[in-house]
């Protein structure tokens, strides 16, 4: 019975606002009095009885719910026959309750979105060796599972057969889908573009890294703050102070209309909603940017921070050395691209590595013999001609003339930061290559935008050497700029600034920089799938772009000043309407309860706001 | 020990999840700290002794406050 009540709360809004209607009709045309009394009585009743039911379940676990009050206010009314205000105070609060849940709905969009792409169904292979369909929750590690065209991995896990090309946006941001091979890892939530694979499970539900970008999303948006628990540790209290200070008005000023009236007045509402309102919003708006901010703690925190320390390799630069300059002193470059070919292919040394991704998928020259001279490069014998792949030093100890400009040419390259390989065939120099891990595309203009955000010292620790980070400190404008340090002395530098005082953010890969995302005010990383890195910080830059921390740092200052705004409002309009009592003719119940229901929608639509932010 | 997730209907007002909450919580045989109501996803996550109540208990409890119940998982602990 209870049950069916409270579900048909829609229903008994729309009939109560009719009943209403009806009775000032009634009242103002036919001026029948009687029955708009019975009508406003009618629409009291059926309006109590849900509300009376919530305050009633409440109590029972010794809640005192803002249902508690207005259901005493309501039959406080009825007792001194105030029908009308009875009738309208139910109406406007479950009218209201309505409007709450649907707006509510509209905040929380963001982030439903999200856990709906988590997959829900598998064609698993059975004993007998056929696959078929069963839920999600029936998969175990160590099941086979096959993934056609267009449907989503359902776990983390090894290709056992099969290729296609996988979508995994939703996990690291890469909107380039990704080849896959047997032996490659797949993750959950992530869209199999093309191709048929078969996959071995590793991780299921929540212990994939989807589920657990999900599970973090959802534990951000409901985790509380200091300034938010103690809210809710004040509004536990406020409710049942405010039935007290009724009775106790009631009783000095012997008055049953001013008691309830403060009763409906001193409703917390719009203070319990609508600092959860800010934060649920702006951490969807973070998630559908590929930002996770793990909560309102972080938040506050985040907003506040002054100082950025940036990680070098991979976070400032791809973290992959690539060639960036070349210059051939030689009419027949196809073929020294050709022996290069052959010599580097046999190497697995990063620069060798950089240098066949620059050659691309060319064919290649056998090599008959290969010398590896340590610290300085490879000496080969390949299509019958002497190779030599290497540094300046070797070129020099093989005897190889470096004329006047290919001297410059050096210094040109080397003033960019390079590390120089030069290439001679048969004791003449074909070839000189500049290669380096080069700075991400438009980083200048991210920090200049976190600069324009009241960011004041932005600063980047690495452990190369310093010649090599004071390059791209002046490449990018930064301000200070340290090498040679260890991940200690990270972390070590890290816990001096904050000595001194400031608030430091910390953006590094989340491979070896853990120590210092532990040790700064804030950790953010740039988590491109890997889950100790979601784990280990405060926020995560899922698509490893640092174009989007300007926008997550633009975006934790919004929130922080949307949830002020909101508990201004709120305590404003409790302030405004209990002062309005003494001080006024015109404040009743139902003004009380309209006022509190509109504060409430108020606070709703002001975070949902933050739906919208963008960095200007 | 049993660790349960409970999916509930949208919750819609932050005075429910104080609700729910406590009424978990005075169920015999509920880690009193290990409960938590996530008002904006909507999901109730506490650990039980299941040697002294079934789920089916708590999910009757919750279901008595008048919140629809959508899913539920029980994992060991």
């Amino acid at each position: 019975m209870q049950q069916w009540v409270l579900n048909q709360k829609k229903y008994i809004t729309l009939t109560g606002g009719l009943l209403i209607a009806a009775a000032f009709l009634s009242d103002w045309w036919i001026g029948n009095a009687a029955l708009a009394e019975r009508a406003l009585i009618a629409a009291s009743v059926l309006g109590v009885a849900p509300i009376a039911i919530q305050a009633f379940q409440a109590l029972k676990v010794k809640v005192v719910s803002i249902d508690v009050l207005v259901t005493i206010a309501v039959l406080g009314a009825f007792l001194i026959r105030e029908y009308e205000e009875s009738a309208i105070v139910t109406f406007l609060f479950l009218f209201g309750a309505y409007l709450e849940m649907r707006t509510l709905n509209r905040t929380r969009a963001a982030i439903k979105n999200l856990t709906e792409m988590a997959p829900e169904s598998a064609l698993k292979q059975m004993s007998d060796g056929a696959f078929r369909e069963t839920s999600i929750e029936e998969v175990d590690i160590g099941d086979v599972l096959l993934v056609k065209t267009g449907a989503k991995i359902p776990v983390d896990g090894t290709v056992t057969a099969g290729e296609g090309y996988v979508n995994e946006a939703s996990i690291t941001g890469e909107s380039m889908p990704s080849a896959k091979w047997p032996g490659a890892n797949v993750f959950a939530g992530t869209m199999l573009e093309n191709g048929t694979l078969q996959v071995t499970a590793a991780r299921v539900g929540e212990d994939t890294t989807f589920g657990k970008i999900i599970e973090l999303v959802e534990e951000a948006q409901d985790s509380k703050s200091e300034a938010e628990r103690f809210i809710d540790r004040f509004s536990k209290k406020y409710t049942p102070m405010v039935l007290v200070m009724a009775v106790a008005v009631g009783f000095f000023f012997r008055r049953v209309d001013l008691a309830i009236t403060i009763l409906v007045l001193g409703c917390p509402g719009a203070l319990v909603i609508g600092v959860p309102v800010s934060n649920v919003a702006g951490i969807g708006n973070g998630a559908r940017h590929g930002i996770l901010l793990k909560g309102s703690e972080v938040i506050r925190n985040f907003s506040r921070a002054d100082t950025f320390v940036f990680d070098k390799t991979g976070t400032l630069t791809a973290g992959n050395p690539r060639v960036t300059d070349v210059q051939l002193y030689t009419d027949e470059p196809e073929n020294v691209f050709h022996y290069l070919a052959g010599v580097e292919r046999e190497s697995d040394h990063p620069l060798a590595k950089a240098i066949i991704e620059y050659l691309g998928v060319s064919d290649h020259c056998p090599v008959e013999s290969t010398d590896v001279v340590k610290g300085a490069g490879i000496l080969a014998i390949a299509g019958g001609h002497r190779i030599a792949v290497g540094n300046v030093a070797l070129m020099k100890r093989e005897g190889i003339p470096l004329t006047g400009n290919i001297q410059d040419d050096i210094l040109r390259f080397e003033h960019k930061g390079n590390t120089l390989v030069l290439v001679s065939v048969d004791g003449e120099l074909c070839m000189l290559m500049g290669i380096r891990d080069p700075v991400r595309p438009d980083v200048k203009e991210h920090l200049q935008r976190l600069r324009s955000l009241n960011v004041k010292n932005l600063i980047i620790l690495s452990g190369d050497n310093q010649g090599t980070v004071d390059i791209v400190g002046r490449e990018i404008g930064s301000v200070e700029a340290h090498g040679n340090m260890l991940p200690e002395d990270k972390a070590q530098y890290i816990s001096r600034l904050r000595q001194q005082g400031r608030i430091v953010a910390f953006v590094g890969d989340g491979v070896n920089d853990s120590p210092s995302l532990a040790q700064a005010d804030i950790g953010i990383a740039m988590g491109n799938g890997t889950d100790t890195a979601i784990e280990t910080s405060d926020v995560v830059l899922m698509n490893s772009d640092l174009g989007h921390l300007p926008h997550a740092l633009g975006l934790a200052k919004a929130i922080t000043r949307n949830m002020k705004q909101n508990i201004v409002i709120a305590v404003g309009v409790v302030i405004f309407l209990l002062a309005n009592v003494f001080l006024s003719e015109w404040m009743n119940m139902s003004v009380g309860m309209l006022v509190h229901e509109m504060s409430i929608l108020v606070v709703i639509f002001n975070g949902m706001r933050l739906l919208h932010y963008r960095l200007r | 020990m049993k660790k349960a997730v409970i999916q509930l209907e949208t919750l819609t007002c932050p005075s429910c999840a104080q609700k729910i909450e406590s009424g978990v919580k005075s169920l015999e045989g509920v880690v009193k700290e290990s409960v938590s109501v996530l008002f904006n996803a909507s999901k109730v996550k506490l650990n039980f002794d299941d040697s002294r109540l079934s789920a089916e208990e708590i999910e009757k409890t919750i279901r008595t406050f008048g919140y629809e119940i959508i899913k539920s998982q029980v994992k060991d602990l």
